[in-house]
């Protein structure tokens, strides 16, 4: 009996002992995969399709990210996580990256001690309900039974909402998107309140999406990003970058089509340096010359990825909105690679 | 321990007693074990600081002071959004104990029943019985719990069906079951009603008085008083006449259909009521099998003498049979009552709020503390059920063989 504790004892320090360590991109080559967190499936931005293979607009990140440090975007083990293991599982080093939905929020960055790479999709909280419930604006919920994911930023700002607007309402707590969905089918409860982006996936995943409709009222502001563990400056670096590629990319016209003419080299230095026919970014981060070329070869630039995923010709049909780039009115702006 | 094999005592204390000499061993091997243990413990707490700190986060419980920032649907004391983690720590506590008293009041009289039942001599009945316990203690009561969950979402009608008439409600309309949980009537108190629960208070103390009396009588005497008859009636009778006098100050508030939702009734919502049944059909399996396993414990020859007096075999059961079963079947039966309490925290798959869905989920992950959510969750848990040993042994004294 006692030695049985102790053994266990000994077994469990030494799991502690192995979760805090800044070598992240050291392992990751070594193990020659990327651990990546991703959602436990909400198509269009992570589910496995019909063979099996993860695919959407945060397994794009992953794939990138896998492509740039290990150069190849398939060397990646997705891990699907809920809102509230998701952070438990990137803090104990489960996970070397995690792409989830996952809002930059001050709490997450500093107390949490996460760091966010960037912002992909700048989101907002939205609100579902059937077309025949009869309700046209957020305020008219008053008393309504709400489904909400728990352990998410959505839970906080839904009490919120109703706070200020001093309205009642019932929550009915959930752990997955894939329940939410059967219980607001099922009618257990009248609205499902999540990232619109989330909403506007899971409606298109429905029998009859067009009895269903989102509210105008957007309640919240939910920057969606990847993010990593605070800590290791470097690996932090190389997720932000391989993700200001993706959009710089588009910015500067480089697409999956063109991408192998103009890793070659251009007249444009900066298109140079990015896919490294010039300079040394590549060397700086750690990896090779032509990370960017494998970043962008595994998926396409940012536009493309979002089009193909998410896009207006996609089920979801999602607009560019606020994720245009900033030269078209949006608020997608990566800093100069120089 | 008596048994010497060295004789040397009278020589002197050797060090290398400590290791040969049959007296020391043990000791000085538990010394060592223990040393061990105590050393392991504190190499493992170090550690967990160390790596903590490595990782920049330091150990302290102030965030169950800030503002918890989530709604909770179900809550037995006042809470809202803008109250501590403290405050929404003890509602999911609360929610606990309510889960667990109930479960544990109804899985005791499923078992008892069907433990019972298991024993019928009438084939279907002891087949039936059977069936359920083998179901519901060969299922992991996760499953269980999912099920009962889905069922009651997917079954019942949704409280728009009730506005349209596609269904209606029950029991003289007090009653409504929703897929999103039943409500029933509220017990309303308006002035005067003081009067009408004070007089139900005081039958219910006349009745145990009573009791005693018709005892003490039949001890005596031997002549057996209409107990049932007259405790039913001191239960009705006076509360009726006060409600009645009074001007009914005690009133039921049916629920009614308003927006979007019954409102004015007691909601039991469904996480509550799934839970609820699923950990007391599970843990009532086991306490069948225990109530089987006490009754077999008795001697045959007791019921056959009973019966040779001429007792009729209901009052066999519950004079002879089941007073001697019960030193069998308390102290496992507390291992089942830790066991529901200890499962209700499964909640979690069905969104009941619970201590685990407050602290060890919500708080846990706003909070990012998983060091100290999950050791104070381990610690209130240990409480529990330390708690529920106790109290379970203390009546386990009550009950057990007294020699005299
Ligand atoms: N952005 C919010 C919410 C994230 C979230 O949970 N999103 C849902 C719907 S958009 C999701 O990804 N669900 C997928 C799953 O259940 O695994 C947060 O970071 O807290």
């Amino acid at each position: 009996m006692t030695k049985s504790v102790f053994f266990g004892a000994l077994a469990t320090a030494g799991l502690l002992a192995g979760a805090a360590s800044a070598q992240t991109l050291a392992e990751v080559q070594e193990r020659d995969t990327l651990r990546c967190g991703v959602t436990t499936g909400l198509v269009g931005f992570a589910a496995p399709n019909e063979e099996g293979e993860w695919e959407g607009f945060d397994v794009a990140i992953c794939r990138a990210v896998a492509a740039a440090v290990l150069g190849d975007g398939s060397k990646v083990e997705f891990i699907p996580t809920t809102g509230s293991t998701r952070f438990t599982a990137l803090a104990s080093g489960e996970i070397d990256l995690l792409a989830r939905n996952t809002t930059w929020t001050f709490s997450r960055d500093v107390d949490l001690e996460f760091e966010f790479a960037g912002v992909n999709y700048y989101d907002g909280q939205g609100f579902l309900v059937r077309k025949d419930l009869g309700v046209t604006s957020a305020n008219e919920l008053d008393g309504a039974t709400v489904c909400i994911q728990t352990g998410t930023t959505t839970e906080l700002n839904l009490a919120d909402f109703f706070r200020a607007n001093d309205m009642s309402y019932e929550p009915v707590p959930i752990e997955t998107n894939a329940e939410a969905q059967q219980q607001y089918l099922a009618n257990a409860c009248d609205v499902y309140t999540t990232d619109a982006s989330g909403l506007a996936a899971t409606r298109a995943s429905f029998e009859n999406p067009g009895d269903h409709m989102l509210l105008p009222e957007i309640i919240s502001k939910e920057p969606l990003g990847p993010l990593v563990r605070h800590g290791d400056n470097a690996w932090g670096d190389i997720a932000r970058w391989t993700l200001n590629a993706l959009i710089a990319a588009e910015e500067l016209g480089v697409t999956s089509e063109n991408l192998e003419e103009m890793a070659a080299g251009t007249d444009n230095p900066e298109i140079n340096r990015l896919l490294g026919s010039e300079g040394n970014l590549g060397e700086m981060l750690g990896l090779s010359s032509d990370w960017a070329v494998n970043a962008i070869s595994a998926g396409g630039n940012y536009g493309e990825i979002f089009e193909d995923n998410i896009g207006a010709d996609t089920a979801i049909g999602l607009d560019r909105g606020l994720n245009a780039q900033w030269t078209n009115g949006g608020l997608l702006y990566s800093p100069p690679f120089r | 321990m008596t048994a010497m094999t060295d004789t040397q005592s009278d020589q002197g204390f050797h060090p290398s007693q400590l290791i040969y000499d049959t007296r020391y061993r043990s000791i000085t091997i538990q010394i060592i074990a223990l040393i061990c243990v105590l050393a392991g413990f504190g190499w493992l707490i170090n550690n967990a600081v160390t790596n903590l700190a490595a990782a920049g986060q330091d150990f302290n419980f102030d965030f169950l002071g800030n503002v918890a920032g989530y709604d909770i649907n179900q809550k037995i004391i006042d809470y809202d959004s803008q109250m501590t983690h403290g405050r929404a720590t003890l509602v999911g506590l609360l929610n606990t104990l309510l889960v667990a008293v109930l479960g544990c009041i109804t899985c005791t009289v499923i078992g008892v029943t069907m433990g019972v039942l298991r024993l019928s001599n009438n084939w279907i009945v002891q087949k039936l019985a059977t069936v359920y316990v083998e179901g519901f203690r060969n299922v992991p009561v996760l499953l269980w719990i999912v099920l009962t969950m889905g069922v009651m979402i997917k079954l019942p009608p949704d409280p728009r069906a009730f506005r349209s008439g596609d269904a209606s409600m029950i029991l003289w309309d007090s009653v409504a079951i929703t897929n999103r949980g039943v409500y029933v009537p509220r017990i309303i108190y308006e002035a005067g009603s003081s009067i009408v629960v004070g007089v139900l208070i005081l039958s219910i103390i006349g009745i145990f008085a009573f009791r005693r009396l018709a005892r003490k009588r039949q001890e005596a005497t031997g002549a057996i008083l209409p107990v049932f008859w007259v405790s039913l009636g001191l239960l009705f009778i006076p509360v009726i006449i006060a409600q009645f006098v009074m001007g009914s100050p005690v009133s039921l508030q049916n629920p009614y259909f308003r927006g979007f939702n019954f409102t004015d009734g007691v909601h039991l919502r469904n996480s509550l009521i799934a839970l609820w049944l699923a950990l007391s059909l599970y843990t009532g399996a086991f306490v069948a099998e225990n109530v089987r396993a006490g009754i077999l414990a008795v001697s045959k020859g007791q019921t056959e003498a009973a019966a040779a007096l001429g007792i009729r075999p209901r009052r066999i059961m519950n004079l002879v049979v089941l007073p001697q079963a019960m030193r069998v079947i308390v102290p496992p039966m507390i291992s089942n009552y830790l066991n529901l309490t200890k499962n209700s925290s499964l909640a979690l798959a069905i969104g009941y709020m619970d201590l685990t869905g407050t602290l060890g989920n919500i708080t846990r992950n706003q909070t990012g503390r998983e060091m100290e959510c999950v050791l104070l969750l381990m610690g209130i848990y240990l409480i529990l059920s330390l708690g529920i040993s106790s109290l379970g042994n203390l009546y386990n004294n009550s009950v057990k063989l007294k020699e005299r």
